[in-house]
């Protein structure tokens, strides 16, 4: 499932590199051994649900925690001096503004932080705010407070750009305001690393998607390869009578099928052959048809073929589809 | 594992004192209404309300007249809040997550609190400075020298009140704590001794334990003749322990995810 990683050309400095990171906060494991390599140039959408350890990752490849465990490489620099050569810089999910300055005092008091910065005019248009200039940032709405941290995340003229959970919170419109934004700057080669809990968001803006759970990697490919994995139905139907698995998993398009405690639970690319087989050959009832969410698409990257009987969420910390 | 940490070829990190930021700062202070109202107007206000009695500008407290004794206390608590209102605009911004983002940026920690300290000691020097502009023409008078010492000290001193804004910014951290700081400030100077003489009643006991009661001893006793007790200074180093503890305490509890 997961997509082996090239080896960097002898020349090129990897964009970034982590290597068996973990850290705990007390008895919580957020990041259990996740290595990932990000060569320059490319788009990587970081994918999780909450609590896989995304923002703990990214903490870590910004020096803003460190790792209890593994090393941190961002352009070939430790975290901190990447940052303190305006390197790498990063759009975290909220907080970080100071809401009695307006936008143009906040872009050029950043700029005031770093040597040779991007002019505020414009890191402001490339942003698209340079309308906003003059507004305050306390009553700037919430996508306009992103699109200002993507502005001042653009003045050191970074080669990595991180993004936490960019569009948390926002509305429709200022979502795609930040995507377009943000791909216009991607296309100028630049290299972004983006967490988000939304597949769509991975798919529409990304190279490359890695799947994290439980603060490992599940999966890592392109955006086809890891939709794949999302794709079909789940079908669901009571029963009193045993039903013939091998009957069912016989079936076209059936990737799986699962008891738990008096329901049957069947994944499938053909949903209709499914319920048609389950309506007219078994005495099931009460059947439900469902699309397959994200967090599925873990449970099902994550739980060994053998004991799917039992599987359960605790089981996608099973280490079986890393391989 | 290969080694990763590469020596740093093209960090372009600033140091020393930013100006840029000063600025912005100062801006920020001037901007907000309510910090000027209680550091820049309210002294004032209470020197002209409490101080300028007709009979407190004849009466001495040893080298000064009474008038030049509120005028001192005046100025002080106008540094108390200057220096307090810096301290918690330290931890509301960390609250905030500004200096989260701010180690994003190659700005040192050391250049972010300097700015802070500065811009609240300019601010604290502005309080002290329009209080005796307004109190020595409105009759505050005596040894001249003494009474520039007592401001100096006032000035100074005040940035005790640092350790007690920061300690107040984590316990309240809310963007308008000085509408809460500003009232216990007036009224613990008030307990302490600040907005006019104790006497030697139940007042003057209870003074001796309020946070502001050493240091305005102090701060006056270029202008008296009674010297500081051993008491004022038993008040200001206990109470600045206990800011700074107290500070350090909520400093670490926070700090468990930057």
């Amino acid at each position: 499932m997961t997509t082996d990683l090239l080896d960097p050309s002898p020349t090129g400095t990897l964009a970034l590199d982590l290597r068996g990171l973990r850290k705990s906060f007390g008895t919580v494991r957020a990041v259990a051994g996740l290595d990932l390599a990000v060569r320059p140039g490319e788009v990587v959408a970081f994918l999780g649900p909450n609590g896989a350890g995304k923002t703990t990752t990214i903490d870590m490849l910004l020096g803003l925690a460190d790792p209890d465990e593994g090393t941190v490489s961002v352009l070939g620099l430790e975290p901190g001096a990447a940052i303190a050569a305006g390197r790498v810089s990063a759009v975290m999910q909220s907080g970080g503004l100071l809401k009695d300055l307006t936008v143009r005092e906040t872009v050029e008091l950043t700029a005031s932080f770093f040597a040779g910065a991007r002019p505020a005019s414009e890191v402001l248009q490339r942003a698209g705010i340079a309308d906003i200039a003059d507004r305050r940032v306390g009553k700037c709405s919430g996508g306009q407070q992103q699109r200002l941290r993507f502005a001042l995340a653009l003045l050191p003229d970074p080669d990595l750009i991180v993004l936490d959970e960019p569009t948390t919170g926002m509305d429709v419109e200022g979502r795609r305001d930040f995507w377009n934004a943000l791909r216009a700057d991607a296309a100028r080669g630049r290299t972004i690393l983006f967490a988000t809990h939304y597949l769509e968001e991975a798919d529409a803006y990304a190279d490359r998607i890695v799947m994290v759970s439980h603060g490992r990697i599940v999966a890592d490919g392109s955006a086809a390869q890891v939709k794949n994995l999302t794709s079909g139905r789940v079908v669901s139907a009571s029963f009193d009578e045993p039903i013939d698995e091998a009957a069912l998993r016989a079936l076209p398009g059936v990737l799986d099928v699962e008891v738990r405690r008096e329901r049957l639970i069947v994944r499938t690319t053909d949903s209709d052959a499914v319920a048609r087989h389950l309506l007219t050959a078994t005495d099931a009832t009460d059947l439900e048809i469902a699309a397959r969410g994200l967090e599925d698409a873990f449970i099902a990257l994550t739980t060994d073929r053998s004991d799917t009987a039992t599987a359960t969420t605790t089981t996608t910390t099973t280490e079986k589809s890393r391989a | 594992m290969s080694a990763v940490a590469v020596p740093i070829t093209a960090a372009r990190p600033r140091r020393g004192l930013n100006l840029t930021y000063l600025k912005v700062e100062l801006r920020r202070l001037l901007r907000n209404r309510r910090t000027v109202i209680f550091t820049l107007v309210m002294p004032p206000v209470f020197f002209l309300l409490f101080g300028t009695v007709d009979s407190y500008k004849t009466d001495s407290v040893g080298h000064a007249n009474v008038t030049a004794w509120i005028m001192i206390s005046m100025a002080l608590y106008g540094a108390i809040l200057a220096t307090t209102s810096g301290g918690a605009s330290v931890s509301i911004e960390r609250a905030q997550g500004w200096t989260r983002q701010l180690r994003l940026t190659p700005l040192s920690p050391v250049t972010y609190v300097a700015t802070k300290v500065i811009s609240a000691m300019v601010l604290g020097l502005g309080a002290v400075v329009v209080t005796a502009a307004v109190g020595i023409p409105a009759g505050a008078d005596g040894d001249m020298a003494r009474i520039t010492e007592s401001l100096v000290l006032a000035w100074v001193g005040s940035s005790v009140f640092a350790a007690f804004g920061l300690f107040m910014g984590y316990l309240l951290p809310a963007e308008n704590v000085m509408q809460i700081l500003g009232p216990v400030l007036a009224l613990l100077s008030f307990a302490g001794g600040l907005f006019m003489p104790l006497g030697d009643g139940v007042f003057a006991t209870i003074a001796k334990f309020v946070p502001t009661y050493g240091l305005a001893q102090i701060v006056r006793a270029p202008v008296t003749d009674d010297g500081v007790s051993m008491w004022a200074f038993v008040n200001v180093i206990a109470w600045g322990a206990v800011f700074v503890a107290g500070a350090a305490w909520r400093f670490r509890r926070d700090t468990a995810r930057v």
